[in-house]
């Protein structure tokens, strides 16, 4: 029995020199016995032998020629043997001394010993990915001139600390760096890429600004409807969850992700009714006509109207119109022709409803407040927008307005409008493009007001936004053809 | 209301991204930082930094820069109808949040999209702000992802692939009606002639490089894109085509299968439950036939039911069990394409046998080695040792095949 020492764990070059003596000495695997360390139990030689194992001593002297191993091979076996496994070095001899009368064993995937061997470095490639994965490092510091630092610690499962240095060197070469292992640590600073002693986990600082960060994007990006614990742990195994910050998240989130789901489904079923809610009852009918509706309104003093123009902007189209317009409040132009929609956006709000073929003889269009409110600056008369009590006072003469008219289809342009029609102040955005049943069975659709349109910056944002308001008209109208 | 701090934003516009299935950062060039002394490198295979409870791998910083959208997508969370809290990062945001997650090896690198906000050209431009940012400022040689605008400026999308290793453009739906009803502002030819103009100019760079190293890259990962599953009535037998179109037709380098997840503040024209996941892995494992196994779309659905993927058995032994003249297959004889065609034996395995077979007959116990498991593969292969002799004329052969009972949906009552 020849007895080989290796320096370390990872003595692959004092394997590979032992090995080639063997080979070149003809010893038969079954007769070599491989060891780690210095002080193996069969280190008889004492302490004159420096770092690389026995082989000056114990090899016997060449008996043929220099062996030939194919580079493929060879790199295979270096790979394997990175693993923790105590057989690895023996199998390595044998394969590469099989390989002597089977130069081609390395190709056969079928191979006994080639399969090991691919078992143990597929477990090396595997640890290696991984600490290339879950190496997470932790900011110290940073120099005068900006460049930082940074620490790790990583507990791998094989020999790879030295090798996985490289990788680390080629991304991180912009930051200074050191990652701590049980067994050894790699570090770089701009230069060289440094090998030391294995550290404990107390050597590296324990937070991190942006940890939280990070936790709160892991916790984000997770997504309820779809937990998968199985196929997450098969790729984060839990033994490395100690050294992964986000981890700490996973109990949680997995124990929240269904009520998560179930509160989604409910807000669901629910959401449908919430806009039915704010319909309050129809009001006493007061007027049979249009005429006297406005000419009382016109005649009305129980409002304060220092800040509107005394002009009355009445409501204009036939009074059995099947659809009615309703927006915010006539503008200064609407004023001063005392006709609803002529201005900018009225001209925006006709050409509109002929793109998507609505019949404007059929449209009554109106207003939620009938009086233009405004401030003067200088001699031109800015729009203010109507408070709250505004369009609560104007509010039953719109309900009035409504009951004469009778239409099937109320189309709210813009949110005044909006809480005009239903008492509330609700989000367009959210409420729009539905055909939602209103009073006396006619449907309220909410949209934009055309001056929304006017005032977007950009020319293709309105084209946009122009064609979703073509559509919300078409949606209306076809609730007519219904 | 408060300013948002990038925390914040963090969390509203990551929670927006993760309805897209996409976080993978492979398949581009490799990469890396000695000679520029920068941060980042590309290995080719892409690295899973973590892994999320439901299974998924957090490759890259996935986030939208705003969720602010004026677009009305119904399946979006982010569409303009929908009341989620909205954020906006600036380029300067997320230009330093992916440098600190990239710097603490948290990620890969960084897949952005974003909302349509103000316009699709000024959103397009700022989404390639940040990457020509982390690539010239910061010399950042991490993963970049962004998924375009199909209604931007192509001069934009011109852009977009001198700094990214990927673009993308979602389809979104299998027929371009569906893109109609579902996504209002879209329109499917507009997105295959995107995909078209992009696939052209990833090949024609692609030519350039083959003549100097010195061309430029183009999106040298190519080009991907999501399609949305069970948001509307269209079938796999319509996902398949569509995707098979796809491939062949724009180049694409993958299609990611999203099975519709019910989202918060869901539009009321979409299903409340979402379809089983296993129909969303169904169509992962037939897109993969189509793509590494040599089937046409038209043997993977010629026998399901309804134009819809068996979800008991994998579609490679609906295929099997549909054709059963076509076995067994002799391991120690049959051509590559065959070998593709049993189940149980991917392309890997089929890579082994053939190698290993130059050395002898291969028996069971070979096979076992080089295939992890025979168990599906048995019935419908011939090794030295082994013929499935009356089993592949079972009637309870597909019984057998099943998966066993086990509910990978969350939803079955
Ligand atoms: S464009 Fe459509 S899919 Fe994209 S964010 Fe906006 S609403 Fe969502």
């Amino acid at each position: 029995m020849i007895r080989i020492a290796l320096a370390a764990e990872t003595d692959i070059a004092g394997w590979r020199d032992a090995a080639r003596g063997l080979l070149r000495a003809q010893i038969a695997p079954a007769d070599v016995d491989w060891q780690v360390g210095r002080d193996s139990l069969f280190d008889h030689a004492g302490d004159d032998r420096s770092s690389v194992g026995g082989r000056a001593n114990d090899i016997p002297p060449p008996r043929g020629p220099q062996p030939v191993i194919s580079k493929e091979l060879l790199r295979q076996i270096e790979t394997a043997l990175l693993h923790s496994d105590p057989e690895r070095f023996a199998l390595g001899y044998r394969i590469v001394y099989r390989a002597q009368s089977e130069p081609k064993i390395f190709l056969n995937p079928a191979d006994p010993d080639m399969h090991r061997l691919r078992g143990l470095s597929k477990s090396i490639r595997r640890d290696i990915h991984k600490m290339h994965a879950f190496v997470r490092f932790r900011k110290i510091g940073s120099d005068e001139n900006g460049r930082e630092s940074f620490v790790a610690w990583f507990e791998p499962e094989h020999h790879i600390t030295l090798a996985v240095a490289p990788f680390f060197r080629n991304r991180f070469t912009g930051m200074n760096w050191l990652i701590v292992t049980p067994e050894a640590s790699i570090a770089w600073d701009g230069q060289t890429l440094a090998t030391g002693p294995g550290g404990a986990k107390s050597d590296v600082p324990q937070e991190d600004a942006v940890e939280a960060e990070w936790k709160a994007y892991y916790g984000a990006i997770f997504n309820p409807a779809r937990l998968k614990t199985k196929a997450m742990l098969a790729e984060m195994p839990a033994k490395y969850w100690k050294n992964l910050p986000e981890a700490a998240l996973i109990p949680g989130l997995t124990r929240e992700a269904e009520t998560r789901m179930n509160a989604m489904i409910d807000k669901e079923q629910t959401a449908a009714i919430a806009i039915k809610d704010v319909m309050a009852p129809a009001q006493a009918h007061g007027f049979t006509d249009l005429d006297s509706l406005y000419k009382a309104l016109s005649a009305a003093t129980d409002y304060p109207q220092e800040d509107f123009s005394p002009t009355l902007v009445p409501g204009e189209g036939p009074g059995d119109a099947p659809m009615m317009f309703v927006g915010e409040q006539p503008g200064d132009q609407e004023d001063q022709a005392g006709r609803p929609f002529v201005g900018p956006a009225g001209q925006l709000l006709d050409r509109a409803l002929a793109a998507a073929s609505v019949n404007r003889d059929q449209a009554y269009v109106t207003n939620a407040v009938k009086r233009f409110k405004f401030v003067q600056r200088g001699k031109r008369r800015i729009h203010s927008k109507p408070s709250n009590q505004d369009v609560e006072y104007y509010r039953w003469w719109l309900e009035q307005e409504r009951q004469i008219v009778q239409p099937q289809v109320i189309v709210a342009l813009g949110a005044t409008a909006v809480r005009a029609l239903t008492g509330k102040s609700l989000t367009i955005s959210r409420n729009r493009s539905q055909l939602i049943d209103y009073r006396d069975g006619a449907k309220l659709l909410i949209t934009v007001h055309p001056s929304y349109l006017l005032r977007l910056p950009d020319g293709a944002g309105q084209k946009v936004e122009y064609e979703k308001f073509l559509r919300d008209l078409a949606m209306a109208q076809s609730a007519l053809a219904a | 209301m408060a300013k948002l701090d990038r925390l914040q934003k963090l969390t509203i516009l990551a929670d927006a991204a993760k309805y897209d299935a996409s976080c993978a950062s492979s398949g581009s060039i490799k990469r890396n930082s000695k000679s520029s002394g920068g941060i980042g490198s590309t290995t080719g295979m892409g690295i899973c930094h973590s892994y999320a409870p439901d299974g998924q791998c957090i490759s890259l910083l996935k986030i939208l820069l705003t969720n602010v959208c004026m677009f009305d997508c119904h399946y979006c969370i982010n569409r303009s109808s929908s009341d989620v809290r909205r954020a906006a990062f600036t380029v300067d945001e997320v230009v330093d949040l992916t440098m600190d997650f990239y710097k603490r090896n948290y990620i890969e690198g960084l897949f952005l999209s974003s909302g349509i906000i103000r316009s699709p050209d000024y959103t397009m431009e700022m989404l390639v702000q940040v990457a020509k940012k982390l690539r010239i400022e910061h010399k950042f040689g991490g993963y970049i992802h962004l998924k375009t605008i199909p209604e931007a400026d192509p001069a934009l999308l011109a852009d977009a692939g001198l700094y990214a290793d990927r673009l993308s453009i979602n389809i979104e739906l299998p027929s371009d009606a569906a893109i109609a009803e579902f996504a209002p502002e879209k329109s499917g030819p507009l997105i295959r002639k995107t995909m078209a103009d992009l696939s052209g100019r990833i090949t024609e760079a692609k030519v350039e490089r083959r003549k100097s190293r010195k061309a430029p890259l183009f999106a040298p990962g190519g080009h991907s894109t999501q399609m949305i599953v069970g948001a509307d009535a269209s079938d796999d037998a319509a996902i398949l085509q569509t995707s098979a179109k796809l491939y062949t037709g724009v180049g694409l380098k993958r299609v990611y299968y999203s099975a519709f997840s019910p989202i918060p503040d869901a539009s009321k024209r979409l299903p409340l439950a979402a379809p089983p996941l296993m129909r969303e892995h169904r169509l992962y494992q037939a897109d993969w036939m189509l793509r590494f196994y040599g089937f046409s779309v038209g043997e993977i659905i010629a026998n399901a039911q309804g134009g819809l993927l068996d979800l008991d058995v994998d579609p490679k032994m609906a295929w099997a069990l549909m054709n059963r003249q076509s076995f067994p297959v002799d391991l120690n004889r049959a051509p590559r394409e065959m070998l593709l065609r049993v189940p149980g034996l991917g392309t890997k395995g089929v890579g082994a046998v053939v190698r290993a077979r130059r050395f002898g007959r291969l028996r069971l116990a070979d096979v076992e080695r080089l295939c992890r498991s025979t168990r599906k593969m048995r019935p419908w292969i011939i090794a030295e040792d082994w013929h499935p002799g009356a089993r592949l004329d079972s009637d309870m052969l597909r019984a057998q095949m099943a998966r066993p009972a086990k509910q990978m949906d969350l939803f079955a009552a």
